[in-house]
C-alpha cells in the first residue's frame, strides 16, 4: 500500500492500462502537449506519443462522437472533457448517442468508451464552469456514471471503466485531485455498480459519493466526538446504482440523511429516498434528510459560492435532526 | 465492369424503389409505426457509392437510409421485418426505419440526430487509421445536416487528423420542407468544404454511373492517404421528408420535372444505349424484384413480434 493522491490514482490507472492494452488512448482538449488541465495526463505525450494521446481541437460533441465511432471500431478509447459543463456541448453523443446505439441497432454495437470529466464547485469558476450535474447523466439507461471519492477507488474504478465493455462516463471531482490514500499496489479493479461502506456506524445511515464523501468523513468524525455514530455508504456509481448496502445500514440505523452536492431538486438524494421509501418503509423511524446544493446558479463571490455548497455543519445539523 | 455488375446496380435500384412502394403501402395500412422517410429518387447515389466501396470500407449514413441497407446486401425481408418492428428485423425491430445496421457488411446505421453520425464516422475512419487499416469511411448525410455545428466540427477533425472519410452530402434541395437557400448560407454546399481547404467535388446524382465513377476515383485519392474529400451530389426525393409531409413547400410541376429525369429511367437509357441489355432483359429483372418485394412483404408480416424479455436486451454488455 503506498499513500497516493487522487490525481496519482487516477493517472496511474490510465498508465498502467496504456501499457497493458496498446487498444486504450487518449483523446481530449490539452491532454497531450499540456499534460492536462489537471496534470492527470502529465507525462503521456512523451512516454506514449501523439498518437495514443491525441489532443483535440475545443470540440465536445465530437470529442465524444469520434470517440465513440473508435470504439465502435474495437478500440478502448478513453475521452476526456475538461468539465462537466462542456459535457452539454457534447449532450447529444452522450445521452442519444453512446446511451443508445447498442440497444437501437440490437445488440449489433459494442462501445468500449470512457469519458472522462470533472465535475463540482467550489473554486470560484462562476455559474458555468461549477457546476454538479451528474444525476442528469445517471438518468439515462444505457449510461454507466461512475463517481469515485477516494484515490484508492478512483484507481480500481477507472481500471474497470476500461476494461468493461459498456460506455461509462466517470466524474472525476476537481477538489479531490490534492486528497491523499491508501491504494494497493498490485493490479486491481472495483466493479461497477457497487456501492460499499466508508464507515461503520449505528445511528445513522448516510449516504454520499464523490467530494461529498470528504465532508461526510469530517461531519461523522466531529459527530462521534459527541457520541454519534453515522455509518457512511458510498455510492461510487449512480447507474446502475446499488441500493443494497444503503438499505442493509437503513434498516439497522432507520434513518438517514443523503449528502450530494449538485441541487437538490431531481437530484440523487431524491432517487435515494425515494427507493428507501419503497423498499424500506416499515424501518423509516424519522423524515429521510437532503444535504445538498442551494437552488441558485453558483456565484463566482467566494463567501456567496461555500454558502450555496453543502457544508460539514450542515451534515451535522441534518444527523441529529434525524436523530 | 462487367455486365452482370451493370445489371446488378439496375437490379438494386429497382429494389430500393419497389421495396420503399411496399414500405408506403405498409405505412398506410397502419403495420409501419413512426416515420417513415422515403428514398425513392435519390437511388443512384447510394447504389454508386456502395458499389463502389472495398469490403473493408465503412458506411455510415442518416435516416434516409433503406437504400444503403439494400445496396450493402441486406435483404429486403429483413429491411421490411425491421419496419414492421419484428424480432427477426437487422435491428431486432428496436430500431425501425431510421436505425437500420448490418456490422457484419460494414453499414454502420441508420442514424437520426441530423448530423450526429459525422463526428461518429470520423471516430470510425480514426480507428481504422489509428490501426493501420486500409479502409475508408463513407459518411453519407443530407444537405440540412451541413447547418448544424457537428458537420462542421467533424469535417475539421477530420482534415486537422487527415483521417480517411469520404463525406458525401446528398443534396437532393430540402431540409424537410425548407429549401437550401433559405436555409444554407451557400448554395453550392461543396463550398463549405473549402473553409476547412478540403478537397471537393459536385456529381450529378440522378447518374448511378456518374457517381460511381466519381466514387471510385476519390476513394482511390483517400487510399493513397490525401485525407477527407467533399463530395457533393446533387439530388431530388419524389416523396415527402417523411410519410404524411403535406408538400406544402414545393409545386407538383417541379416533381414532376426531376421525375422526367429519374435515376432508373437514365439508367434504362444508358444499359441500352450502350447494348449492355435490352429492354426485355430489364424488364425481366423488374419482374424478379416484384415478386421478391411481395415475398419479403409476407415474409415480415409473418414475422415473429419480439417476445417481452427482449425489452430489457441489449441495453449493456455487462
Amino acid at each position: 500500500m503506498a499513500r497516493i493522491t487522487y490525481r496519482e490514482a487516477i493517472s496511474k490507472a490510465l498508465w498502467e492500462e496504456m501499457e497493458r492494452d496498446p487498444s486504450v488512448f487518449i483523446l481530449g482538449e490539452e491532454v497531450g502537449v499540456w499534460g492536462g488541465t489537471y496534470a492527470v495526463t502529465k507525462g503521456f505525450y512523451d512516454h506514449f506519443g501523439p498518437k495514443r494521446v491525441m489532443d483535440t481541437p475545443i470540440a465536445e460533441a465530437t470529442i465524444v462522437g469520434a470517440a465513440i465511432g473508435a470504439a465502435l471500431t474495437g478500440l478502448r478509447p478513453v475521452a476526456e472533457l475538461m468539465t462537466i459543463n462542456f459535457a452539454f456541448a457534447a449532450m447529444d453523443h452522450i445521452v442519444n448517442q453512446a446511451a443508445k446505439l447498442r440497444y437501437m441497432f440490437g445488440g449489433q454495437f459494442t462501445l468500449p468508451l470512457v469519458i472522462r470529466t470533472v465535475s463540482g464547485g467550489g473554486r470560484q469558476l462562476g455559474a458555468t464552469h461549477s457546476q454538479t450535474p451528474d444525476a442528469i447523466f445517471a438518468h439515462f439507461p444505457g449510461l454507466k456514471v461512475v463517481a469515485p471519492g477516494t484515490p484508492r477507488d478512483a484507481k480500481g474504478l477507472l481500471k474497470a471503466a476500461i476494461r468493461s465493455n459498456d460506455p461509462i462516463l466517470f466524474i472525476e471531482h476537481a477538489t479531490l485531485y490534492q486528497m491523499r490514500g491508501e491504494v494497493p499496489d498490485e493490479d486491481y479493479t472495483i466493479p461497477i455498480g457497487k456501492s460499499t461502506i466508508q464507515r461503520p456506524g449505528r445511528d445513522v445511515t448516510l449516504v454520499t459519493y464523490s467530494k461529498m464523501l470528504e465532508i461526510s468523513m469530517k461531519a461523522a468524525e466531529q459527530l462521534s466526538k459527541e457520541g454519534i455514530e453515522v455509518e457512511i455508504v458510498d455510492l461510487r456509481c449512480l447507474r446502475p446504482l446499488d441500493m443494497e448496502p444503503v438499505l442493509q445500514s437503513f434498516k439497522k440505523t432507520n434513518r438517514a440523511v443523503i449528502v450530494e452536492e449538485g441541487w437538490r431538486s431531481y437530484g440523487v438524494g431524491s432517487e435515494v429516498a425515494a427507493r428507501i421509501y419503497e423498499e424500506a418503509f416499515d424501518y423509516v423511524d424519522a423524515p429521510i434528510q437532503r444535504i445538498a446544493q442551494k437552488e441558485t446558479p453558483l456565484p463566482y463571490n467566494r463567501t456567496l459560492e461555500q454558502l450555496a455548497l453543502p457544508q460539514v455543519e450542515d451534515v451535522v445539523r441534518a444527523v441529529k435532526e434525524v436523530l | 465492369m462487367e455486365r452482370e455488375q451493370y445489371l446488378d446496380l439496375y437490379y438494386q435500384m429497382v429494389l430500393i424503389r419497389l421495396t420503399e412502394e411496399a414500405a408506403a403501402q405498409l405505412y398506410q395500412q397502419g403495420k409501419i409505426g413512426g416515420f417513415l422517410h422515403l428514398y425513392i429518387g435519390q437511388e443512384a447515389v447510394s447504389t454508386g457509392i456502395v458499389s463502389a466501396r472495398l469490403p473493408q470500407d465503412r458506411v455510415i449514413t442518416a435516416y434516409r437510409d433503406h437504400g444503403v441497407a439494400i445496396n450493402v446486401g441486406i435483404p429486403a425481408k429483413l429491411v421490411l421485418a425491421e419496419l414492421l418492428g419484428k424480432a427477426n428485423g437487422v435491428s431486432k425491430g428496436k430500431g425501425g426505419s431510421m436505425h437500420l445496421a448490418d456490422v457484419q457488411r460494414n453499414f454502420w446505421g441508420g442514424h437520426a440526430i441530423v448530423g450526429a453520425h459525422l463526428p461518429i464516422a470520423a471516430g470510425l475512419a480514426l480507428g481504422d487509421q489509428y490501426q493501420g487499416k486500409d479502409a475508408v469511411t463513407i459518411c453519407m448525410f443530407g444537405d440540412g445536416a451541413t447547418n448544424i455545428g457537428f458537420f462542421h466540427e467533424a469535417l475539421n477533425l477530420s482534415k486537422v487528423w487527415n483521417l480517411p472519410v469520404l463525406w458525401v452530402c446528398e443534396n437532393n434541395q430540402y431540409g424537410m420542407g425548407t429549401a437550401v437557400e433559405r436555409a444554407s448560407a451557400v448554395s453550392e454546399i461543396r463550398q463549405k468544404a473549402l473553409g476547412y481547404d478540403m478537397p471537393n467535388s459536385r456529381v450529378d446524382g440522378m447518374d448511378v454511373i456518374a457517381v460511381r465513377e466519381a466514387t471510385l476515383e476519390i476513394l482511390a485519392q483517400i487510399r493513397n492517404g490525401q485525407g477527407p474529400h467533399f463530395m457533393e451530389v446533387i439530388t431530388y426525393r419524389y416523396r415527402g421528408h417523411s410519410m404524411g409531409d403535406p408538400e406544402r413547400y414545393r409545386k407538383a410541376e417541379e416533381v414532376k420535372q426531376w421525375q422526367e429525369n429519374d435515376p432508373i429511367g437514365i439508367y434504362r437509357r444508358y444499359l441500352e444505349s450502350h447494348a449492355i441489355a435490352n429492354a426485355q432483359d430489364l424488364d425481366q429483372i423488374d419482374r424478379r424484384v416484384e415478386q421478391e418485394v411481395a415475398e419479403a412483404v409476407r415474409f415480415a408480416e409473418e414475422s415473429p413480434e419480439p417476445p417481452p424479455e427482449a425489452l430489457f436486451e441489449d441495453i449493456y454488455v455487462e
